[in-house]
């Protein structure tokens, strides 16, 4: 092997942030806390480490949806852009609490009461406290350690009917097991227009599933899908049930397609396995 | 440097090449180690003299020149550039021609490689490398388009000889990366990498490429029926784990 002429060349502070926050964000979910201390000692620099983690924690805790207790027991809050007060507060609708929030230790380490503007109207709140009772009983169904949240995204302080508005839906699930050397992370968000002048719903769904395998490798799987449905405007419970239940049909549905390309996968490549049975031509 | 490494484990593979030039940048002393222990996609360049492809590699580098083991010359020309003894290439270029037959039988197709040269110990140092770039043919069931590539590599030491045997120590890398994009299920990503070590003391009396050969045809199965559990099986498994399919939920089955 020949020798390398390493350029000594020294990385500005802005250069190392930017390659830390770049770790850090790809950081498969669940994990970021192992690549934050493997990012600090490879960078050998704390100043740039800290910024880029204050850049970074935000928008991979956003991305990955993760869920944070808030303390004294009040519940558990979701960190997501539709909950987004402020870079560090986040509403969580079900016990309208606010958490305020450490991105970078993860933590939930404060939590207060929302303000009025803060909820969406006694109308909006009745669709959506229903869609979010459906949706609990749903993922409490389906998914082992799963959590959820519904969300007032636009038209929150609509009074009455006669007006457009949109609710979204957040549904994660996560496995951490790192001394299996494996982690997983099943997220999906669907965004909800109810729109008042035709009377119908549009539902747009994006399903996001990974997993990474690292014991003896690094073995990552990585999908997403969307898909479109709709229904009619009924009463709050009416939709909610109705929702519910189309959420529920294409997820399913996902699950099943994601098994079917495992398993067609792993036919295809073994398929030419069998054929082996040629010993190596000199032996 | 183990740092390093633990970093290369959880980066996205598909994201390698990225994050090992990150990791080239912040480290610029340990950048032989990174080299020869991270796994890249393998590339190709083709020999200007036989017209044929060889695979790029760490062990037929040297500045920003790569070796053929058809012809032994450089591409982009190097003058001085290392060489093999006369010995071992000779060695060399039967390994090429008897691992260029085993691929074409397994893979049907793709490209192969075999580099060696002289390490410090009396003894040499083998590298088998195969790149084969997945097809859209015969696997594209109900319609999926699917992108398959396969790379795999294989370091052996070899000890010096000692009363009519010789160590063998052989690590072997292979890199899997499948894409489908249909549409009932979206875009499908699973890529990665494995690796794995043998050790063998084996007589050297039917040659060090009969012992070699076997090696490699052995870690070779081995490893694609680990790739079956761990990147079909494990993968397919924590997916069913983060959401039973709908029959087991209606048991309310515990889950671990």
């Amino acid at each position: 092997m020949a020798e390398e002429d390493a350029p000594e060349v020294e990385l500005s502070g802005e250069q190392k942030k930017e390659i830390a926050k770049w770790f850090l964000l790809h950081s498969p979910g669940g994990e970021i806390q192992y690549v934050a201390k493997d990012v600090r000692s490879v960078l050998d620099d704390d100043g740039a480490y800290g910024e880029a983690a204050s850049e970074a924690f935000p928008a991979y805790n956003k991305a990955q949806m993760i869920c944070l207790d808030m303390p004294r027991g009040m519940g558990e809050v979701l960190i997501t852009s539709f909950g987004e007060l402020e870079e560090n507060q986040f509403l969580d609708p079900r016990t309208a609490q606010v958490g305020i929030v450490d991105h970078v230790k993860q933590v939930c380490t404060d939590a207060r009461p929302a303000t009025d503007e803060e909820l969406p109207s006694p109308y909006i709140e009745e669709f959506r406290c229903a869609l979010d009772a459906e949706v609990l009983k749903y993922v409490g169904e389906a998914y082992p350690k799963g959590v959820c949240s519904v969300y007032s995204t636009k038209g929150k302080d609509v009074e009455g009917p006669g007006s457009d508005f949109e609710l979204a839906v957040v549904i994660q699930a996560a496995r951490n097991s790192p001394q299996n050397f494996c982690t997983g992370s099943w997220r999906s968000v669907w965004n909800i227009e109810f729109k008042d002048d035709i009377q119908i719903l549009e539902l747009r769904g994006k399903m996001q599933v990974g997993a990474h395998y690292f014991e003896e490798g690094n073995v990552q799987l990585d999908t997403k899908h969307e898909c479109k449905d709709s229904t009619i405007f009924q009463s709050p419970e009416d939709c909610a049930i109705s929702i519910a239940s189309i959420i529920r049909h294409h997820e399913t549905e996902y699950l099943g397609s994601l098994e079917y390309c495992c398993d067609a996968m792993n036919a295809g490549s073994t398929e030419k396995a069998s054929s082996y049975s040629h010993p190596f031509p000199l032996a | 440097m183990e740092a390093a490494l633990g970093l290369m484990r959880r980066m996205p593979p598909k994201h390698t090449e990225t994050a090992l030039s990150a990791l080239l940048s912040l480290l610029p002393r340990h950048s032989s180690d990174l080299l020869s222990q991270v796994d890249q996609p393998l590339q190709v360049l083709c020999d200007i003299d036989g017209g044929k492809e060889f695979i790029l590699c760490e062990y037929n580098r040297d500045a920003d020149s790569y070796r053929s083991p058809w012809s032994s010359k450089y591409h982009p020309p190097l003058e001085d550039g290392t060489q093999p003894s006369p010995e071992l290439r000779k060695l060399e270029i039967e390994a090429n021609e008897i691992f260029a037959i085993y691929r074409d039988q397994y893979y049907e197709g793709g490209i192969s490689s075999v580099y060696m040269w002289e390490d410090d110990n009396e003894g040499f140092v083998a590298c088998f490398l195969i790149k084969k770039d997945g097809s859209k043919t015969a696997h594209g069931r109900r319609g999926y388009l699917e992108e398959g590539a396969w790379d795999a590599i294989h370091v052996i030491e070899v000890g010096p000889e000692e009363d009519g045997t010789a160590h063998y120590c052989l690590t072997s890398t292979v890199m899997l990366s499948l894409t489908t994009d249909d549409e009932s299920s979206g875009t499908f990503s699973l890529s990665g990498s494995i690796r794995r070590q043998m050790n063998m003391d084996l007589s050297v009396a039917e040659g060090h490429l009969c012992n070699m050969g076997r090696m490699i045809e052995e870690m070779e199965s081995k490893m694609r029926n680990s790739l079956d559990q761990v990147y079909f099986g494990k993968t397919k498994e924590m997916v069913c784990t983060l959401r039973p399919p709908a029959e087991i939920t209606q048991m309310r089955m515990p889950e671990s």
